[in-house]
């Protein structure tokens, strides 16, 4: 895909060069203004990021006595430390318990929506429309906005402050089916199903042994905006869980934050907890950019 | 036992029966049924909730819920606290959401022009944001806008970010440095697939970068823009955890200061019918402005 960007550009920047009407001074200016824009835009979006990791580095005195901006005493080491051993590693298990969640629930997220949006696309069956109509709504339907009856309902089965109050309502993603069906319509041919049945290969199984790599950018789009979306909830822990050993990191270091007051040598640890939440999933989202990017592409297209 | 019954049954009907239907069983039925639990059941015990009221047999009854109608959307049209966070809401969405789209689009344009060099570094850089969850991006924000931690005091020391003047927009400000990439890269990958062949006729007519932009390139990309409109006025009626962080940082910032915040103090006094009902109220909000903005966009470009 990146080859692809920059194979564009380097055939576009040639062909404009002195065929355009601007004169070379008017070029230079925009080069510089467009250069300028986009440096300083770079560093109000990097600069609280690198400020995190200055903090990060440092003990609880000087987060406050030195340079913010710069490293002091490189403590971090010691703070990793602390965070993962404070209240018998709470920190570790809010972690793995986010790993759970948006782990797991995005993965099966991810495999029911597709199996859901692949049929709608690829059969045709009464009431396909109507199911795809119902699933449109869900899209528009404000995730929150079901956080509440979501809480009644399973406080009247009494699973509130359980695993399962956070996890199941995570597997669900109407925008994944959409998403999925789109992509399935056109990257999964027809001919090549014919040609599948004709050998003899059921459906259930030419599904997961041929569509299923056809789908694999759309059903990594939607795993990795599944995985975002239960990693970044809010109000559903905030609603559902007291017992903060069932706390995702986000939710686990709103509660930290919120004891600062009280808890003043909590801040250092508020800094790197969120540290050390966010590495990963840069990381993740840095290297799989080339799959969700045409996925981003197919379904912005419509 | 079913190989007789098959035959017969499909000479009973003459019209052409719907082939694969176990697989396509197997396909749905997971989606579906967890889609009906967990969005369309929520939903239906929402609106069952909100037309319900609690009765008491004298001041120390056992409360009874019995069906009261309307009363309790009468009680949320009167309840100036939610009606202001509408209000705000709608004040934080007009500002903030033209502004994050319209720097979204320039820095896709600025991608896509000749005019730039280290596009792979811009497109990673403006993008790293959006792998910071809301909670962790409004705890970084809320230690930078506050005077003691900021590393620019010369800025908030003299400016107060976090009084009741500002807090709304600089809660506005973590939503768009988290979010603008992510519109970035949808609009970019949009741009993307324009063919360039388009641009080769405009070149031939001596049209310039602008002249591009503004007449092809923007016009072409419409349908992102306004998939990434709607998900951003979803987004901001939804808008719960960056100003619950930010409690802890501004006074300002009152329980009821967004819509979901009245929903959540609400159902903790605990009136869960009236809560009930201003969900509702908020999806339906949510609903009717981003169905009316895709209606009203399309319209525009027929």
């Amino acid at each position: 895909m990146s080859t692809d960007v920059e194979k564009n550009v380097s055939v576009k920047t040639p062909s404009d060069r002195g065929q355009g009407p601007a004169g070379p001074r008017e070029r230079v200016m925009s080069r510089t203004v467009a250069m300028v824009i986009m440096g300083a835009f770079t560093l109000y979006f990097l600069v609280p990021i690198w400020w995190l990791i200055v903090a990060g580095s440092k003990d609880q005195r000087s987060i406050l006595t030195t340079n913010p901006l710069w490293f002091a005493d490189f403590h971090m080491l010691q703070n990793l430390g602390d965070l993962f051993s404070y209240r018998d590693g709470v920190y570790l298990e809010w972690l793995r318990n986010s790993i759970l969640y948006a782990g797991v629930g995005g993965a099966v997220a991810t495999l029911l929506a597709g199996m859901c949006g692949y049929a709608l696309a690829k059969y045709t069956f009464r009431g396909r429309e109507a199911i795809f109509n119902l699933v449109l709504g869900g899209v528009l339907v404000p995730a929150t906005a079901l956080a509440l009856p979501l809480f009644l309902l399973f406080s009247k089965v009494e699973l509130t402050n359980t695993f399962w109050a956070v996890f199941l309502p995570s597997i669900v993603s109407p925008f994944g089916v959409y998403l999925t069906r789109i992509f399935a319509a056109s990257s999964v041919s027809d001919e090549l199903l014919e040609a599948a049945r004709l050998d003899g290969a059921g459906e259930v199984r030419t599904f997961f042994t041929v569509s299923i790599r056809l789908m694999a950018p759309a059903l990594i789009t939607v795993f990795l905006f599944q995985f975002v979306t239960i990693w970044n909830n809010f109000f559903l822990p905030l609603i559902m869980l007291r017992d903060e050993s069932l706390f995702p990191v986000t939710f686990g270091l709103y509660s930290w934050n919120t004891q600062l007051n009280q808890l003043p040598e909590l801040r250092s640890l508020v800094l790197i907890g969120a540290l050390v939440s966010i590495v990963p999933l840069i990381i993740a989202f840095l290297s799989l950019q080339r799959f969700w990017r045409s996925g981003l592409a197919a379904g912005s297209v419509k | 036992m079913t190989t007789v019954a098959t035959p017969l049954k499909a000479t009973k009907v003459p019209r052409k029966r719907v082939q694969h239907k176990r697989a396509i069983v197997f396909f749905v039925a997971p989606f579906a049924v967890l889609f009906t639990l967990f969005y369309l059941i929520p939903i239906g015990y929402a609106i069952r909730q909100s037309l319900l009221v609690v009765e008491r047999d004298g001041t120390f009854g056992d409360p009874t819920e019995v069906f009261g109608g309307f009363s309790q959307y009468a009680r949320v049209f009167q309840d100036n606290d939610f009606l202001s966070s509408v209000g705000r809401m709608f004040v934080f969405g007009a500002v903030q959401v033209p502004v994050m789209l319209g720097l979204a689009l320039l820095f896709a344009l600025l991608l896509d022009s000749p005019l730039l060099r280290g596009k792979r570094f811009f497109r990673l850089a403006f993008f790293v944001p959006y792998a910071v969850p809301g909670v962790i991006a409004a705890i970084m924000w809320g230690n930078l806008f506050s005077p003691r931690l900021s590393p620019f005091t010369g800025v908030t020391s003299n400016v107060d970010f976090l009084g009741s003047d500002l807090v709304l927009w600089s809660i506005a400000n973590v939503v768009t440095w988290v979010f603008v990439g992510y519109n970035m890269l949808i609009i970019y990958s949009a741009l993307l697939s324009i063919s360039p062949e388009i641009y080769e006729a405009a070149r031939m007519d001596g049209a310039g970068q602008f002249r591009m932009a503004w007449s092809i390139k923007i016009p072409l990309v419409r349908s992102a823009l306004v998939l990434t409109a709607v998900f951003s006025i979803i987004g901001t009626l939804q808008l719960l955890a960056e100003p619950q962080v930010f409690q802890s940082f501004s006074s300002a910032v009152t329980s009821t200061f967004t819509p979901n915040m009245s929903v959540y103090a609400t159902a903790s006094i605990p009136n869960s019918n009236l809560a009930a009902a201003m969900s509702v109220v908020l999806a339906l909000v949510t609903f009717v402005l981003s169905f009316s903005f895709l209606k009203f966009t399309q319209r525009k470009g027929a």
